[in-house]
């Protein structure tokens, strides 16, 4: 019996008219670190948004942990246990970095629309969100508004919002996008640290960033899954060769 | 210990704003200032249920007045029925009547309101208003007709000797009730839900990836705003003792915007700070001008081109300063902004004065005065003396007000990094 | 009965007409800059005054044509130094600014021309009855109305589906963000379109001033129910605002000319229902009485059973 935290069953999503994702099947066993790559424009946000229920999909189902997630809302999505972060950085701007990271606390300790206590006085809430800053090393930052911090300090508060719900089943968009290879270096490690024993899904272009955390790796080219399979058997894959027009995957390779 | 001394923090300013209440009536005690007070004590209340929507939850909405309005019926018909059955209920507990149905009405129109954000919801709030107050002519007998509903309150149970008749004694009563809705309002923002209504502000997107369905926390703070919309509602109609068909129309809808913006939104004293800068022009401008809509109205304006954080946020911009002690160096600055402001202040006046007297008291004749100074309105030369003020406040403005942005901008650099360094 | 479904059902049809005269205007300017101008009908009250102003001077033709340029400039003056400060402070305040705005023009025409209604007439040329049915007469400055309204909607089909600007503000419905990629000087094109949204609303006016009443609560009344029928229509869909606008125009013209209540309905079932019946003042209210409601009601119901409206697609 093969514990898939992530199924992705026969999958299509139209525009109108115009196709993105053609049938993708994708299987993510849990506590497995799955990236998934592929060229610009083949449809690997459309496929974040349509597991997390952003867009409805056309066709096809999703399945969390065997059970259908396929038309649910985000909340309803995200309270079954799965989380996601955003290419666009999509943090709350005027609230300072601990009450970021307490927003994405606060219905995993079971709160939820309480206006009858004060937040102050939920202990549990703020140690845990202690704790996340700690891992996001953001605790010196705790009382900055959120939108005033570097690109690289949102990017690990948009990472660290993410995993704040204690989702085991975490998927982050680009999560490495705009930085610098030292930046990147810090966001692996805390990406590593963070999602230890949980599902990663990652979606990435840094082909270094994947080659060195991913645990298997899917290509997505026009909408549809070309290769699935270890880091060293993608690089040696032909057709991903191909459909990266050979450069990166050689860099990556030699890199 | 520092739990203690944490309390002791929290707890003084409501401390301080309680005294304040109770002995302002000894130092402004004419009927008048009384009557003021008390206008602004519920005005307090439905602005801070206002911005409830507005600035904590991102909902701006154009027919608050709906709650504030109902409540003040329900709270005025209840009153009437308790006093004809002579029920042993005390006036104190009305209020209540009127937030209940302020909640009620919020439930019954919240849910299909809040389907829908942004400009949508602002919409859909102007036609559920217009509806409500539609009603008001085909339902007779709730809302009175063009007479609308009479109550006395001093017709319940007298407690204590206080029947509630004297002024002073409705003083108290609102001002208790104010204190204790503001205490409560502020509470709200500081629970798990408030919290998640800033979010929902900040970024609807993710706080649905956070697990929390947007239109919940937007119903949820739309019931709590209509309870306390209602609490005002019904402390207006224990003061006014009538409640007529307008109170749920566009004007009190319109003014409670006006005065949450103008204080300013972000903060939760900048209602407060609105609801008492507009109550006091409203009652001491129509004394003087009449037109006195149309200044509030070109306020509005002036703060949402140019100072959208409000008059609270102006004030409170400078906090910083004023830790750090760097207040000191705008002083120079803004009493030089003093040029161009009362140039334009003086010909904006005049020429609202001028032209007013002209349009609309023709029948006076175009003498007029403002102030100790008489002048012909029609005159060439109090046009050409209006203009000259209002071009020499422009000009002083074009050259002066850099100055004051970048006083303005070194104190407060001076002041952050006076206070962040160890 | 025919003369009142007939007669009933030409003024709908002027109504609805003259609400999407409005409603196009508003859904044009929303479309391309994302602001809900909440003065669209302040500067339908100004074109009527201006109009009526211009009358007393030249006669009413001349306003038809002056009085719309007047309040486009005006809008284009407002756009250019007012909405453009704003907005970069986001849609809440452009919201608000229009909605101050708003306030301002109706103190200001109550104190330029007084609070009572002014006495804009009918130009002498069309001061006669166009027909007469079943002994009522229908004046022929309404004829004059329809047909106005339906050449201007023909006029903006034309121009929205024939030429390069219509194109461009087409594409502009749908994906304002890109035809600013494209290289087309937005910000002039926001004031033009700012401007000629005003200039039709005051068109509007100056058909509807002779009319209807023209007084400074004209704004107010108008109003609300023209952004029920952009939200009913879905907000940036010009189809479902004109299919919103023909729909309200005629259930209220239709529902005025009722003058039966639930009672009296029951009343042919033998059931008695009075004001001193319990929700007495429901039964009793004639559908006539009801009337001013309606497009609220609807508003209502769409939002239940169809959030999006009629024909939206665009979340705001």
């Amino acid at each position: 019996m093969s514990a898939a935290a992530l199924q992705l069953v026969d999958l299509h999503k139209r525009f109108g008219v115009t196709p993105i994702i053609r049938g993708v099947n994708l299987d993510v066993k849990q506590g497995e670190r799955h990236a998934i790559i592929g060229p610009n424009g083949a449809g690997k946000s459309t496929l974040f948004h349509l597991v997390s229920g952003r867009f409805p999909v056309t066709s096809g189902q999703v399945l969390l942990k065997g059970e259908s997630i396929t038309g649910l809302a985000p909340f309803q999505i995200n309270r079954r246990g799965l989380a996601r972060s955003f290419q666009v950085t999509n943090i709350f701007p005027r609230l300072s970095v601990f009450e970021n990271i307490r927003c994405g606390v606060l219905w995993s300790l079971g709160y939820r629309y309480a206006f009858w206590r004060l937040v102050e006085r939920a202990r549990d809430a703020r140690e845990r969100t202690n704790f996340i800053l700690e891992q996001i090393n953001l605790t010196a930052r705790r009382d900055v508004p959120a939108g005033v911090l570097s690109y690289a300090e949102q990017r690990a508060l948009e990472i660290g919002i993410t995993i704040a719900g204690g989702a085991d089943v975490i998927m982050l968009d680009e999560p490495t996008a705009g930085m610098s290879r030292s930046e990147t270096e810090h966001a692996v490690a805390l990406i590593k640290r963070v999602t230890e024993g949980k599902t990663l899904i990652i979606v990435e272009h840094d082909m270094s960033v994947v080659f060195g955390l991913a645990d298997r790796i899917s290509v997505l080219v026009y909408g549809q899954v070309i290769a699935t399979d270890t880091p060293p058997g993608i690089r040696a894959n032909a057709a991903v060769q191909e459909a990266y027009l050979g450069a990166p995957a050689a860099q990556a390779e030699h890199g | 210990m520092s739990a203690v001394i944490q309390r002791g923090g929290v707890l003084t300013p409501w401390l301080v704003a309680a005294a304040v209440v109770i002995v302002l009536p000894y130092i402004f005690s004419s009927g008048s200032s009384l009557t003021m007070m008390s206008l602004m004590g519920f005005a307090i209340v439905f602005a801070l249920s206002y911005n409830m929507l507005l600035g904590q939850t991102g909902m701006l909405s154009f027919g608050h007045a709906v709650y504030y309005g109902l409540g003040g019926f329900m709270t005025a018909h209840a009153l009437n029925v308790i006093g004809a059955g002579k029920w042993p209920i005390p006036l104190p507990l009305l209020p209540l009547v009127g937030g209940l149905a302020g909640l009620s009405f919020a439930i019954l129109f919240g849910w299909v309101s809040t389907k829908r954000a942004g400009t949508a919801f602002s919409m859909i709030s102007l036609g559920i208003g217009e509806l409500v107050a539609a009603c008001s002519l085909i339902l007779r007998g709730f809302f009175g007709g063009e007479g609308g509903i009479s109550t006395s309150r001093t017709s319940t149970l007298r407690l204590f000797g206080i029947n509630f008749g004297p002024q002073i004694q409705v003083y108290y009563l609102i001002a208790a009730w104010c204190l204790l809705c503001m205490a409560a309002m502020y509470a709200f923002t500081r629970t798990p839900l408030g919290r998640m209504c800033n979010a929902v502000r900040d970024n609807p997107e993710r706080a649905e990836f956070v697990g929390y369905s947007t239109q919940m926390v937007r119903f949820i703070a739309f019931c709590v705003s209509g309870f306390f919309a209602g609490v005002a509602g019904g402390l207006a109609a224990i003061h006014y003792e009538i409640v007529t068909a307008s109170v749920v129309g566009a004007g009190p809808s319109g003014s409670v915007l006006l005065m949450a913006y103008i204080g300013g939104i972000s903060f939760f004293i900048g209602p407060v700070i609105g609801a008492v800068l507009m109550t006091a022009l409203q009652i001491s401008l129509s004394d003087y001008t009449g037109a006195w809509m149309l200044y509030v109205g070109l306020m509005f304006v002036l703060v949402v081109m140019f100072a959208p954080a409000g008059l609270g946020g102006l004030l409170l911009m400078h906090r910083p300063l004023l830790a750090a002690g760097t207040w000191r160096r705008v002083l120079p600055a803004y009493a030089l902004a003093l040029v161009p402001a009362s140039l334009l202040f003086v010909g904006g006046v005049l020429l609202v004065e001028t032209s007013h007297h002209l349009l609309v008291k023709a029948s006076e004749g175009s003498a007029m005065r403002v102030l100790w100074i008489p002048y012909d309105a029609k005159s060439p030369a109090a046009w050409a003396g209006i203009l000259a003020l209002l071009g020499a406040g422009l000009l002083a403005l074009k050259h002066i007000g850099p100055k004051v942005a970048d006083a303005f901008h070194g104190a407060r650099l001076e002041a952050t990094s006076k206070l962040s360094a160890p | 009965m025919l003369e009142l479904i007939i007669f009933s059902s030409l003024n709908g049809l002027l109504y609805g007409l003259l609400l999407f005269l409005l409603a196009s205007g508003l859904t044009l300017i929303f479309s391309m800059m994302g602001v809900l101008n909440f003065a669209h009908a302040s500067f339908y009250m100004l074109g009527a005054y201006f109009g009526y102003q211009i009358s007393r001077y030249v006669g009413y033709w001349p306003g038809l044509l002056l009085a719309p340029l007047l309040v486009g400039g005006i809008g284009a003056l407002v756009e250019r130094f007012g909405l453009r400060t704003v907005h970069k402070h986001g849609h809440v305040a452009e919201l608000l600014f229009t909605f101050g705005l708003a306030f301002m023009i109706e103190e200001l025409v109550q104190m330029v021309w007084g609070k009572i209604p002014v006495d804009y007439r009918v130009p002498e040329l069309l001061n006669f009855s166009a027909f007469t049915l079943f002994s009522t007469t229908y004046p022929a400055f309404r004829i004059f109305m329809l047909l106005m309204s339906v050449a201007v909607f023909i006029a903006l089909l034309l121009l929205l589906t024939r030429t390069r600007v219509g194109l461009i503000i087409r594409a502009a419905l749908s994906h304002p963000h890109m035809v600013g990629s494209l290289g087309h000087n937005v910000p002039l094109v926001f004031m033009m379109v700012f401007g000629v949204g005003c200039g039709l609303a005051a068109l509007a006016g100056v058909i509807a001033g002779p009319a209807l009443v023209t007084q400074p609560a004209m704004a107010a009344s108008l109003g609300p129910i023209l952004f029920v029928v952009v939200v009913v229509g879905g907000l940036g869909s010009l189809a479902g605002a004109f299919i919103a606008s023909l729909g309200i125009g005629l259930i209220q013209t239709f529902a005025v000319a009722l003058n039966i209540s639930v009672a009296d309905v029951v009343g042919h079932l033998g059931i008695t229902l009075t004001r001193d019946s319990i929700g007495g003042d429901l039964w009793v209210a004639t559908v006539a009485q009801v009337a001013p409601i309606i497009p609220y009601l609807l508003l209502v119901l769409v939002l239940i059973f169809r959030p999006k409206g009629l024909m939206g697609d665009r979340d705001t």
